[in-house]
């Protein structure tokens, strides 16, 4: 594709002298880099609630980034007007942080790699929104006819359609369409007037409409949303203190998010703040543990074609056999460190400064035979589901919330316990993986990450797993 | 200052396309960074952005709509997808604006905006940074490294207008600044923050006393260990305390109220918290972050006493969810440009008691002192509470040591109910503000 024929050259008119011009005003005060991110971002959500259609909302948002480089600073500024004027301004605002000639002497543009791991032809943005609504309508009927104890359903679809072009001042630029869709149900159960119950259940990725029709419908997420509500309805309180905890398979490798993910973020090594700065090498985790973070899974929620800084995304092994092997690159880590990049710069928005970022972060399978895992272990605490985590990357300390666990006594599965957190130390928690299921699965394609105040959709996997040592922060006796 | 003149046009275009009623939101907005590191100039970001959002009723049919782009091909865009979304939703016998006796602003005299922040330059924007990092760095040999500090500003200006006659406007100011200091000793590694946010410079707490601040509360944490598991007393300190009452806001606003997706609901006029406890929404308090003439729906903001004195006495209501529970709004709907109708709040306070916190802890044996708090496991349906903590043990009325990697849990009704102590520390750092407070019993889980 060439510039002309890209979305903001055809519906902008955005030409290689007009991107010249934006970046040499952005580096006239010197610095070593610039670049430009132009988004055009299309979103709907629809929701239901009490069988109405209560919430529909449908919007645009438009802008364009500039950012200069000069060493370890960084100067930013935004427009959400394209006129020439406008942007020149914003490069002017952005030149700024930078003093002295610049260092760089690039002319004309070559486009990165080419490939599309989201090959969606009409995005289910652009389908109709009377085929859209029919989701979280059948979604509400089929969690209703469930279980007669569901009293409450709400359904939301939120899709979204991002065009992005990214242009910098090393003579790169790159273009990505990025749809994105997911769909959730959330019903409260209750059995006679006794205290509800609420299950959730939801799941996408970076895929057409079809996907909802044909691989995970609305009624299969209704019936998951309204199964953890009715065994919630059984519940006993969560133990509290030290024990072995298996996780299952998908959702729970938010572990893996929370407890090495972030830490191994490239900005907060570069500063030294992370409890993992300086272990490169040093065995972090069991050496049944190898983790990976990879951008480039088809149609995945976390996968992108380029980061936002324009670099395609790769494969990146994080830790092997517990050994800890690679941090997450943005360009400015990339370029203080004097690094390779990663393809992990990413931001929520036009209006945001770039970051090293997660994107599909997961645990590669093992040997062994889950139910194995289950049997061998006396007492402990099966954890099926979770809701958010948390972690603090300087000490290390995380946490994650389950949402949906068993108590696992003599070696079975056996009652549902409310919600508990589990809290552990980073570069400590996996050194208790004792057993490895082979059952590597991937999430639904709900998450978001949070870091610095800016969102962006991740995604997160592990086989079953076990834990020989971990916090659980129940109640019971 | 907006134009009302783009608003009005937009909700005059929806109804003679059909809508029976329109609601526009215009907001425009300027935001400011400067973020130092290790005594260097880090980042500046300097920008500004402007968006509209538009809901329009088509009879008992709602849509919503919003775009970033205010030129008049934009809004008339705005006003099409707006009326497209809304044919395709269901019929709700609750939907509709506020009735026009609901209507209003309270008078001007708030103080949302101040002058001030625009006469300060960057260079002193950054020295301010720089002295609160360095203020934090040369506090103790321990910190040996930061994660810097910032200064920002936002300020802007929000305008909202309806079919039914209303227009208003108001422009709001802030500014922050915030040092987040690292200490190490030996294996241990820590960070913890302070800050200091107004809405004038001007009040500001210096840059040498939030660095100072900063570097103590990081240093305090060094060398934390992990309690064996057990049933203890907790203190909340004013930053912690101030989560429970955002749990409290997410009990008694109104959609969770109707869905029954809340454990206070169906419980008003019951006790519900100890006696000592009043809870406050006062949107009207001027100078103060959750305060503003009318609420986004065109409603002007009040004060509602929420629990008194243990028992609760009102929920926290839009026009909409108020309708479904056959009372009267409370102000407090609130909506982002680019979101739909939810309820928010104003200036959320649990009223001080008379102890001050040095009395409490002295009055606890044995406990937990917490400093922070993390995860989300909080059950808004069943109150079941379960969250990371990070804190300081109490021995004998004193601190004894920090503690880490331990959770604290136990069922927010129950909680509420066991409120022992409520400090005389209240102080707004935002618009939810807790004091100090002591919950008899909780189960610490650790070791």
């Amino acid at each position: 594709m060439s510039l002309s024929d890209s979305f903001f050259g055809q519906k902008f008119g955005v030409t290689e002298q007009d991107l010249q011009s934006y970046l040499s005003e952005a580096l006239s005060a010197g610095g070593d880099y610039a670049d430009l991110y132009f988004e055009y971002l299309s979103t709907s959500s629809l929701s239901i609630d009490e069988s109405i259609v209560k919430s529909a909302v449908q919007g645009v948002s438009l802008g364009v980034g500039v950012r200069v480089i000069s060493g370890a600073r960084t100067g930013y500024a935004y427009s959400d007007d394209l006129s020439a004027e406008k942007i020149r301004r914003a490069a002017r605002v952005a030149a700024c942080i930078a003093k002295g000639p610049s260092k760089v002497d690039k002319t004309g543009f070559e486009e990165s790699k080419k490939r599309n791991l989201y090959p969606v032809l009409k995005a289910s943005n652009e389908t109709s929104l009377s085929e859209r609504v029919e989701l979280v309508k059948t979604a509400d009927r089929a969690a209703r006819a469930c279980d007669p104890r569901v009293f409450q359903v709400q359904a939301s679809y939120v899709d979204s359609l991002r065009q992005v072009l990214v242009a910098n001042s090393d003579g790169i630029l790159s273009f990505d369409r990025q749809p994105m869709a997911r769909l959730g149900v959330t019903v409260l159960a209750r059995e006679g007037e006794g205290t509800p119950q609420r299950g959730y259940s939801g799941g996408g990725g970076r895929v057409a409409l079809d996907f909802f029709q044909v691989e995970k419908t609305p009624v299969y997420f209704a019936r998951e949303a309204t199964r953890q509500a009715i065994v919630q309805l059984d519940a006993v309180p969560a133990p509290a203190g030290e024990m072995t905890v298996v996780l299952g398979p998908g959702w729970p490798g938010i572990l893996l998010h929370e407890a090495v993910g972030h830490g191994l973020e490239a900005d907060f090594n570069r500063k030294k703040v992370s409890a993992f700065s300086d272990r490169m090498g040093e065995l972090v985790a069991s050496p049944l543990c190898t983790v990976i973070d990879d951008g480039t899974i088809q149609n995945r929620r976390g996968s992108l074609n380029v980061d936002d800084e324009g670099v395609p995304t790769q494969q990146n092994v994080l830790i092997e056999k517990g050994v800890l092997r690679g941090y997450l690159y943005d360009k400015l880590s990339s370029r203080l460190l004097r690094s390779g990049t990663t393809g992990n710069g990413r931001r929520e928005s036009y209006q945001h400064i770039p970051m090293p970022r997660m994107t599909n972060t997961f645990m590669l399978a093992g040997e062994s035979d889950p139910a194995d895992i289950i049997r061998s272990t006396p007492r402990g605490l099966y954890c099926a589901n979770f809701g958010g985590g948390q972690v603090d990357i300087t000490s290390g300390n995380f946490v994650f919330s389950a949402s949906e666990s068993y108590l696992i006594e003599d070696g079975r599965i056996t009652r549902p316990v409310r919600g508990a957190t589990l809290v552990g130390n980073g570069p400590e928690a996996l050194k208790y993986v004792s057993m490895v299921g082979n059952d590597l699965m991937l999430d639904e394609g709900v998450g978001i990450c949070g870091k610095e105040g800016q969102s962006v959709p991740v995604g997160v996997g592990i086989p079953t797993l076990k834990i020989d040592r971990m916090t659980v922060g129940g109640t019971a006796e | 200052m907006i134009d009302p003149e783009i608003a009005a046009r937009a909700i005059r275009l929806a109804l003679a396309r059909g809508a029976t009623d329109a609601e526009c939101t215009i907001s425009e907005g300027e935001e400011f960074t400067a973020s130092v590191r290790m005594r260097s100039l880090e980042t500046i970001k300097d920008a500004g952005s402007r968006g509209a959002g538009l809901r329009v009723l088509l009879g008992k049919q709602v849509g919503s709509s919003y775009t970033s782009d205010l030129s008049a091909e934009g809004m008339r865009k705005l006003v099409e997808s707006a009326l497209e979304i809304a044919a395709i939703s269901t019929e709700d016998p609750h939907a509709g604006l506020p009735d026009a006796s609901e209507l209003g602003s309270l008078s001007t005299g708030l103080q949302l905006y101040s002058e001030d922040i625009n006469s300060i330059d960057t260079s002193y924007r950054i020295a301010q940074a720089l002295e609160a990092e360095e203020a934090a760095l040369s506090a103790d040999p321990r910190i040996t490294n930061s994660e810097g500090a910032s200064f920002e500003s936002v300020t802007g200006e929000r305008l909202f207008a309806n079919s039914r006659g209303f227009t208003g406007s108001y422009r709001q100011s802030s500014c922050s600044l915030v040092a987040t200091p690292v200490a190490r000793e030996g294996d241990s590694m820590e960070r913890d923050y302070w800050y200091s946010t107004a809405r004038s410079h001007a009040t500001l707490e210096s840059p040498s006393s939030i660095g100072r601040k900063a570097a103590e509360r990081t240093v305090r944490r060094l060398g934390a260990r992990k309690v064996s598991t057990q049933k203890v007393p907790v203190v909340f300190d004013p930053l912690t305390a101030r989560s429970l009452l955002g749990e409290i806001f997410e009990a008694v606003e109104g959609t969770a109220v109707y869905q029954k997706a809340s454990f206070l609901a169906g419980k008003l006029g019951q006790r519900v918290a100890a006696e000592s406890v009043t809870v406050v929404d006062d949107g009207t308090i001027p100078g103060l972050f959750g305060t503003a003439p009318f609420d986004d729906e065109g409603v002007p903001t009040r004060r509602t006493v929420v629990i008194d004195r243990g028992v609760l006495r009102s929920y926290l209501l839009n026009t909409y969810t108020a309708r479904k529970l056959g009372l009267r709004t409370t102000g407090s709907a609130a909506r982002g440009i680019t979101g739909n109708a939810r309820v928010g709040h104003g200036n959320l306070y649990l009223e001080k008691g008379g102890k001050s916190p040095e009395e409490i802890v002295r009055g606890i044996c044995k406990g937990l002192y917490v400093t922070e708090l993390i995860g989300s496991g909080v059950n808004i349906v069943t109150g079941d509470y379960s969250r990371g903590a990070t804190g300081l043990w109490i021995e004998n009325g004193e601190f004894a040591y920090p503690v880490s990697e331990i959770t604290i849990a136990s069922n927010l009704p129950r909680m509420l109910m066991e409120i022992e102590a409520i400090g005389s520390d209240l102080e707004f750092r935002g618009s939810v503000a807790s004091p100090t407070l002591m919950i008899r019993e909780m189960t610490v889980s650790g070791q």
